[in-house]
């Protein structure tokens, strides 16, 4: 074998990118599935709880290119065990707003759109109840927390440490409703063979499809096939199914072809999952010189009726910082609204908005710089779970982004600056995010041509690429394992016939399909020298491998990616409005596999946590129960001109304890913190505390008392 | 009801049948299968869809099909010649300016059809004096770019992407 330079950590061009900006690589919907295509559209109801009394879909059955409605009355009966909304058309009982209450399939998707419309709909509907506040009645301790996380942390006396604390912060923060909003929409193709299914599927994992729609129509899991090799972004909401990929399933059943539904972007915010909102109360107790003896916070936030989707948000205030006395707790209201879902970063996001902010709050009463006032509460173990940190190097993230920016001689006091109209003003947040890694399996076969032809690699591995650059990635850690250039490697992701492996989420798709690649590797490698002298055998070699989940150090050490984000806002002293014209975020994340394509993770973190800050918003009509601006044009996100100069860096510190690369994740830690600094320095700007999100217009001059 | 047209996309004309309330959009992607421009939202609200028609750029999403007569259509992959890639697919890649890819054919339409604009001297609402000679800066390019969102946010990588194809066309100082 052939010795070249390492390709991890080198900024190589994205290998799927000259297709993509073509627009020939082929997203869910435009795979061939070798047949005509059906379309089918929904019909959704417009209460959020009660009973469908009447349904008549006579008119829409009677339109010509219709090929059949399905109700809850004539829709397949699917297997029970279904949770949430995947047991879709199964019943006359309506949970939320926007729920699928009949869909049409038809030749077209101008005849499908134009048929639901003629669908007849009456409901014996109850008050709809979907506002959160914090002195519900019905607040109640979920079990757990998403991904195992305690519901609840309570370590020493914090009533007692908040009473003798020189400094105290007592405040609430408030995140809403937001929606991850992939500009694909979520897309499924369905195609029956027999009792075989094929589905070309917008997700994030096809393995991650398979199990409800197996379980769902009584399928063997290998009776299942999910095909995803290029999905158009996530962020979450394309984790885990959705009723989408049931009712695809089901109309290509009926109608015995293959039958495709793609969401219209208002479908986007019922049918597929929402961030929750959040209402946090942070109180923080510090000695004089700033040092935090009592950290407290608590947050309420909501779930639907039909499921449990309890959001970490306190759990990043358990590592960030050294305190002895610590209090995180959550509550739950159900109400009648969608499932709520992962959104990217969930907890962490609308959590470190809180934590942060009130860390700026406690600095500004302390007149303690805010980058020291971090770094005088460092810990230097887990904070609670005492245990070391595999890596931590969020003080040198602090005191180089302090540098790139140009922190020094910043004036502590609010609204100093001005430069005509606009008020100028700087602000910093860390950023934190957990480190782990999932099961994966992995198979690499070579071939035995031999004689002149170049020996190809084949890699297969079921992880998947929503934008994160995992092809390309994932190659550069193949051909270094194997120790052959990249285009000796052909890779096979984003199909569930290839070796089962986790999603893309929790910031984990590398740690977990790099490290069963990298050890599946090092294992061929091992069995081609000591089977076969080092060559490759005419008939080719195949070795199966993989990671069985967390990595030995996982229980002995605290994992987790930190970074600092530094940020500069000018806010219009006549109308309120807050532009973003720089920012430096410095990252500790381990080994950066791509540097190109990781700078991308990090520039796109960081911009949908501008985005957070200063757009996004759904509106919940508290009478009619229904998202108001349920588009994009009314649910607002980060455009070109709202996006100004990033620098971006990171440290060169590989976690040796975290898994085989070194790395720690990098989807995710962008978007933490980012808006705690966005709104920081808005207040650095002003001297307003909007406490909030997102920071809009109209909260100025509600700050300054004139609304 | 089905009217008879054909459709110029790409240098190729397409006879087809189309319901007259087909949009230009999905006559290409559910009829003709030339999925290069992506649907976002279908409102003309995130130009995912965005294609040059006669060279101008459009929300294809909210041109009806029936409409388009002998127009010449061009996707982001109608602006390769010969096989090769144009100068701005290779320059999105370089930079790195998108993430996902799916808003990207129509980011790569949209930008072809800033810089046709830039050239003809046509202002956006950044310019400062709308008699000077074109110049995309930094500030024109998110201006004039800004009808085509990126969720993945590759904002910071469009820029510089757009401004050195901008630049070799003499349109950027």
């Amino acid at each position: 074998m052939t010795t070249i330079d390492r390709l991890v950590g080198a900024g190589v061009d994205r290998i799927d990118g000259p297709a993509k900006v073509r627009g020939t690589a082929p997203y869910a919907f435009e795979q061939d599935p070798g047949e005509p295509i059906a379309h089918l559209a929904v019909v959704q109801s417009t209460v959020n709880r009660g009973r469908i009394s009447r349904l008549d879909a006579t008119r829409a059955e009677a339109m010509p290119g219709v090929l059949a409605v399905l109700t809850p009355a004539s829709a397949p009966r699917l297997a029970e065990g279904l949770s949430s909304d995947l047991p879709v058309l199964q019943s006359l009982d309506v949970h939320y707003q926007g729920q699928v209450v009949a869909a049409v399939v038809a030749e077209t998707s101008e005849i499908a759109a134009a048929a639901i419309g003629a669908v007849v709909v009456e409901y014996a509907a109850e008050e709809p109840d979907v506002v959160l506040s914090t002195d519900r009645a019905d607040l109640y301790a979920p079990e757990q927390l998403m991904a195992g996380f305690d519901t609840d942390s309570v370590i020493g006396d914090v009533d007692g440490a908040l009473a003798a604390a020189a400094v105290t912060i007592d405040a609430t923060y408030e995140t809403p409703t937001q929606h991850n909003n992939p500009i694909e929409m979520h897309t499924s193709m369905a195609r029956w063979d027999g009792d075989s299914l094929t589905m070309w599927d917008a997700n994030q994992g096809p393995h991650n499809i398979v199990n409800d729609l197996a379980k769902g129509f009584g399928l063997d899991r290998g009776q299942v096939r999910i095909i995803s090799p290029y999905v158009g972004g996530a962020f979450g909401s394309k984790a885990f199914p959705h009723p989408n990929q049931m009712l695809a399933a089901m109309a290509a059943r009926v109608v015995g072809r293959t039958v495709v539904f793609e969401l219209t972007r208002p479908q986007m915010f019922t049918l597929v999952g929402h961030r929750t909102p959040t209402i946090q109360r942070v109180r923080l107790g510090a000695d004089a010189d700033g040092r935090l003896t009592a950290i407290s916070h608590e947050v309420v936030e909501h779930t639907s009726k039909i499921s449990e989707f309890a959001e970490q948000t306190a759990t990043p205030t358990r590592v960030l910082y050294a305190a002895e006395n610590r209090r995180t707790t959550h509550r739950l209201a159900r109400l009648d609204v969608p499932p709520p879902t992962i959104m990217r970063a969930p907890g962490e996001t609308p959590g470190m908005f809180a934590l942060e902010s009130a860390m700026d709050e406690l600095a500004s009463a302390l007149g303690i710089d805010p980058v020291e006032l971090r770094i005088r509460n460092e810990p230097t173990e887990d904070p609670e779970r005492h245990v070391p940190w595999s890596s931590r190097h969020l003080v040198e993230c602090l005191r180089t982004g302090a540098e790139r920016f140009g922190w020094a001689g910043r004036d502590l006091r609010p609204r100093m600056r001005t430069e005509g109209r606009w008020l100028i003003g700087t602000g910093v947040a860390s950023a934190t995010y957990p480190t782990r890694r999932r099961k994966a399996q992995c198979r690499i076969s070579v071939d035995g041509r031999g004689g002149t032809a170049p020996v190809r690699y084949l890699v297969e591995i079921d992880g998947s690429d929503i934008g994160t650059g995992a092809w390309t990635a994932l190659s550069q850690i193949a051909a270094d394992a194997l120790g052959v250039a990249m285009d000796a490697v052909e890779l096979h992701i984003g199909d569930s016939r290839l070796p089962r492996a986790g999603g893309a989420g929790g910031s984990t798709g590398l740690a977990s399909w790099g490290s069963a690649i990298v050890l599946t590797a090092r294992d061929l490698r091992r069995r081609l020298d000591d089977e076969f002298g080092g060559q490759v055998p005419a008939d080719g070699v195949t070795v199966d491998g993989g990671i069985e989940g967390e990595g030995p150090h996982a229980k002995t050490h605290s994992m987790h990616a930190f970074g600092a984000h530094f940020v500069e806002v000018r806010v219009d002293a006549d109308s309120g409005e807050v532009r973003v014209p720089r920012a430096t975020s410095v990252y500790d994340a381990g080994t950066v596999v791509n540097a190109k394509t990781g700078r991308s993770q990090f520039i796109g973190g960081f911009s949908m946590g501008v985005s957070m800050a200063l757009h996004e918003e759904t509106l919940t009509d508290p009478r009619l129960g229904h998202y108001v601006n349920h588009d994009l044009a009314e649910y607002h996100v980060a455009t070109n001109a709202d996006i100004g100069e990033l620098d971006i860096s990171w440290l060169d510190h590989p976690d040796e304890l975290a898994n085989e690369l070194g790395l720690k994740g990098i989807g995710e830690i962008g978007i933490t913190g980012a808006a705690a600094a966005v709104a920081n320095a808005y207040w650095h700007a002003t001297g307003l505390r909007v406490r909030d999100l997102p920071i809009t217009p109209d909260k100025y001059f509600r700050e300054l008392g004139l609304t | 009801m089905d009217t008879e047209i054909t459709l110029r996309v790409d240098g190729a004309a397409h006879p087809l049948a189309v319901d007259t309330r087909t949009t230009l959009l999905d006559a290409l992607r559910e009829r003709l299968r030339n999925t290069s421009p992506k649907k976002g939202c279908d409102h003309g609200q995130c130009g995912a869809c965005t294609v040059l028609l006669d060279g101008r750029r459009v929300n294809s999403c909210l041109v009806l099909a029936v409409t388009v007569g002998d127009a010449e259509v061009t996707t982001s992959d109608g602006l390769a010649a010969d096989g090769q890639p144009h100068r701005l697919h290779r320059s999105f890649v370089e930079y790195d300016a998108f993430q996902c890819g799916y808003c990207t054919p129509g980011q790569v339409c949209s930008a072809a059809g800033v810089i046709e604009e830039a050239r003809q001297g046509w202002p956006s609402a950044v310019t400062g004096d709308v008699t000077d000679e074109p110049d995309l800066t930094d500030a024109e390019i998110r201006e004039r770019m800004s009808g085509n969102l990126c969720r993945c946010a590759a904002y910071a990588n469009i820029v510089p992407a757009v401004a050195a194809v901008a630049q070799s066309e003499g349109v950027r100082r």
